[in-house]
């Protein structure tokens, strides 16, 4: 009698996690198996919204990082300018939220285009050191900027009735604005894939990155290219900031605060691809949510220990071709 | 070698010289502000500087026959430079009394300096309950986490609130809340089912609000620093909590006035428990808000900035107590004691702890005009901060 208590007891402890509002002995065990489900079904839909929002933020990164070359730590502060555009067009004039989107990639993109000519371009050359110790400089201007414009506080948008709250999809709860995202995000990944891989835009890209002199050579306008491709890469962050807004928050501190998750993104997927950091991001956001959810107290640390764990395994990303 | 030894000698010499200017030239009091402006917590330094600068303006900038000055200084929010500054400030500056301090580590920081060179220091922000025993020159004129997290507690317990699953940041002012409230909410026969602690560097509540509907609990007990409170507020609407029943009782730090209108709808029914609403009915405040909008751009002062402004307020009243004597001993043993009328309602402090003594308001967001404002509707009078009160 009192073995089979102490070992009921264990079990119970060995739980990975209690429903307390679930009074034992009250509801049939077939039913918490079947809530449990449904939990890991929103946790892992909540998983998938941030990690397509993380590829959205970082995969400019993994284009300015993998293709040309160029550690670009002010990433993020072409995400936060797009946050910014759509909050002052929303709240300030009103703007439907659907027009900020596009409003906010062409903005960071023009941003992006006109640094480029005529700040980046000179340090394509130079020592990575260099280029890192210059992006960082582009970040604290760019906070110091933010703060003074717009003030320090966290920036808040309202969104439109249709895309806030959330549904029912067979008991599962699904935010609205977190299938938006996924929805526009992974639409984005596809349309980037094939312009990589099928374009001539593309394949000329390519060509510059493999060997600038020979692409030169051919009559590929490299300059041009590179300016292209970093105004798209600013652009695809200016979006990741603008919808990134409701779920991740926006104020000055924006391009700090998310450097370590951008560069885990590229770190783990590799920068060769867009699959691999697509892919990364995914597995970093369902790592994230599903870490914070079943076992709070050690919540953060599960995405650095599986970076870690990643590169220990596969030092050159997720899809890499190989060693060097 | 001998390069160091002679700036160091020289440096002493420098250091006497300017420990007898001031006998000589007592007119103006230096008064050593020091505040987040810039970095994450730039908008405490914003609400506190501008509460403090709203006192000057409408009491003036003497006070027993000495001229106040007030040298403003940005830490950007860093524990190593807040001590650096107060150093400066005290030993280059000839700063007399230090204040602002925006955070519990930078309160902590500057305590040392404060003992060794006796130089009263006035908290106008920092909420742990600690740090006025860091230093005997330490006084405070915002509020503890501990002071307006337990009448949340007693506020729940008898408003047919049963079970409750705590939210905090994990830092010193998020325990110090999570604790207090469970402390009274367990005492009056409620049930803690669960405690989340969040990261304070925390991009996404999405799985911390999942634990906390799953849980199924009557109400929520939050404590964010405010900008976060704010995108938690949003999360969780969004996510249905309020449709699925449950409350949400928070610290005034999340329905902060300062963004409280830009959460939007909501942020109402909100119950939070605080110090000080911008809505606060007293004739002192609406003279406060309106001085504090008219100097500000029509900004909305909150708890910070009537911290700030409290702050001036008690170096005055020692002041004009001790007769412009500004030396440490005798500034404290004025400070303890004293007690006024602020914006926020009667207030006094503690002669033991050196700690404020404040009503605590129960608050509900509501639209009023078209305005969202935190609405008091109850009082606890006269709380002095329970941590210390139980040390004893």
């Amino acid at each position: 009698m009192d073995e089979g208590q102490v070992h009921n007891k264990k079990v119970k402890a060995l739980e990975p996690r209690r429903f307390p509002g679930d009074n034992a002995g009250q509801h049939h065990r077939s039913q918490q198996g079947l809530a449990e489900k449904i939990y890991m079904l929103t946790i892992l839909f909540d998983g998938i919204a941030y990690g397509m929002l993380l590829f959205i933020l970082a995969c400019g990164l993994t284009v300015t990082l993998g293709l040309m070359n160029f550690i670009n730590l002010a990433h993020g502060a072409f995400a936060m300018a797009g946050g910014y555009v759509t909050v002052v067009m929303m709240n300030r004039y009103g703007i439907s939220f659907y027009w900020c989107l596009p409003a906010a990639f062409l903005v960071s993109a023009l941003i992006g285009l006109v640094l480029e000519r005529t700040l980046y371009q000179w340090l394509y050359q130079a020592s990575h050191l260099d280029q890192v110790l210059f992006s960082i400089g582009i970040v604290f201007m760019a906070i110091a900027a933010t703060d003074y414009f717009m003030g320090g506080q966290q920036q808040l948008i309202n969104l439109p009735p249709e895309l806030s709250g959330r549904m029912d999809v067979f008991g599962v709860g699904v935010g609205r604005y977190r299938l938006f995202t996924i929805v526009v995000c992974a639409a984005l990944a596809l349309a980037l894939q094939l312009i990589l891989s099928k374009t001539r835009f593309g394949s000329r890209l390519r060509a510059a990155v493999d060997d600038r002199r020979v692409a030169m050579g051919l009559g590929i306008n490299v300059p041009l290219v590179f300016a292209l491709t970093f105004a798209f890469g600013s652009g695809l962050a200016g979006l990741g900031g603008a919808m990134g807004a409701e779920i991740l928050g926006l104020d000055p501190n924006f391009p700090l605060k998310f450097m370590i998750y951008f560069l885990i993104v590229v770190s783990v997927g590799g920068t060769s691809t867009v699959s691999g950091p697509f892919l990364a991001a995914l597995l970093l956001g369902i790592a994230d949510v599903a870490g914070k959810y079943y076992v709070p107290a050690i919540g953060p640390f599960v995405i650095y220990a599986l970076m870690i764990v990643m590169l220990i395994v596969r030092p050159n990303g997720l899809f890499s071709r190989g060693g060097r | 070698m001998l390069n160091r030894r002679t700036l160091i000698a020289a440096a002493g010499v420098a250091l006497s010289c300017l420990a007898a200017i001031p006998a000589a030239a007592q007119e103006t009091i230096k008064i050593g502000l020091i505040l987040p402006m810039t970095g994450p917590f730039a908008s405490t330094g914003r609400q506190v500087s501008a509460g403090a600068k709203t006192f000057m303006a409408m009491k003036g900038d003497t006070v027993a026959g000495k001229k106040i000055e007030l040298v403003i200084r940005d830490d950007a929010g860093t524990a190593d430079q807040t001590r650096r500054i107060a150093q400066e400030l005290v030993v280059n500056d000839g700063a007399k009394v230090l204040a602002g301090f925006g955070l519990t580590p930078l309160a902590m920081a500057v305590a040392p300096v404060a003992t060794q060179a006796k130089i009263p220091s006035v908290v106008m922000a920092a909420g742990t309950a600690s740090i006025t025993k860091a230093s005997e020159y330490i006084t405070r004129t915002s509020g503890t986490l501990p002071q307006y997290s337990l009448p949340v507690g007693t506020w729940a317990a008898a408003n047919k609130i049963k079970k409750v699953v705590t939210l905090v940041s994990d830092y010193g002012p998020g325990i110090d809340a999570e604790k207090w409230f469970t402390k009274e909410f367990k005492a009056k026969g409620g049930e803690i089912v669960e405690a989340v602690r969040v990261p304070l560097a925390n991009p996404d509540f999405a799985p911390f609000l999942q634990r906390v509907r799953d849980a199924k609990p009557d109400a929520v007990f939050v404590f964010l620093p405010s900008g976060a409170g704010s995108l938690f507020m949003k999360q969780f609407a969004d996510r249905g909590l309020a449709d699925a029943g449950i409350k949400l009782i928070a610290t005034g730090d999340v329905t902060d006035d300062d963004i409280l209108n830009s959460m939007g709808k909501p942020a109402i029914g909100t119950i939070t428990g605080h110090f000080y609403a911008t809505a606060h009915d007293s004739p002192e405040n609406k003279a406060y808000v309106a001085a504090f909008k008219k100097a500000n751009a029509d900004m909305r002062p909150n708890f910070m900035s009537v911290g700030g402004f409290d702050g001036m307020a008690l170096i005055y009243a020692a002041l004009e107590k001790t007769k412009g004597d500004v030396t440490g001993p005798a500034f404290m043993a004025a400070v303890k004691g004293l007690s006024w009328t602020s914006p926020r309602g009667p207030v006094s402090i503690d002669p033991e702890t050196r700690d404020i003594i404040q009503n605590i308001y129960i608050r509900e967001v509501k639209d009023v005009n078209g305005e969202l404002q935190n609405v008091e509707f109850q009082t606890f009078k006269d709380l002095k901060d329970p941590e210390k009160a139980d040390a004893k």
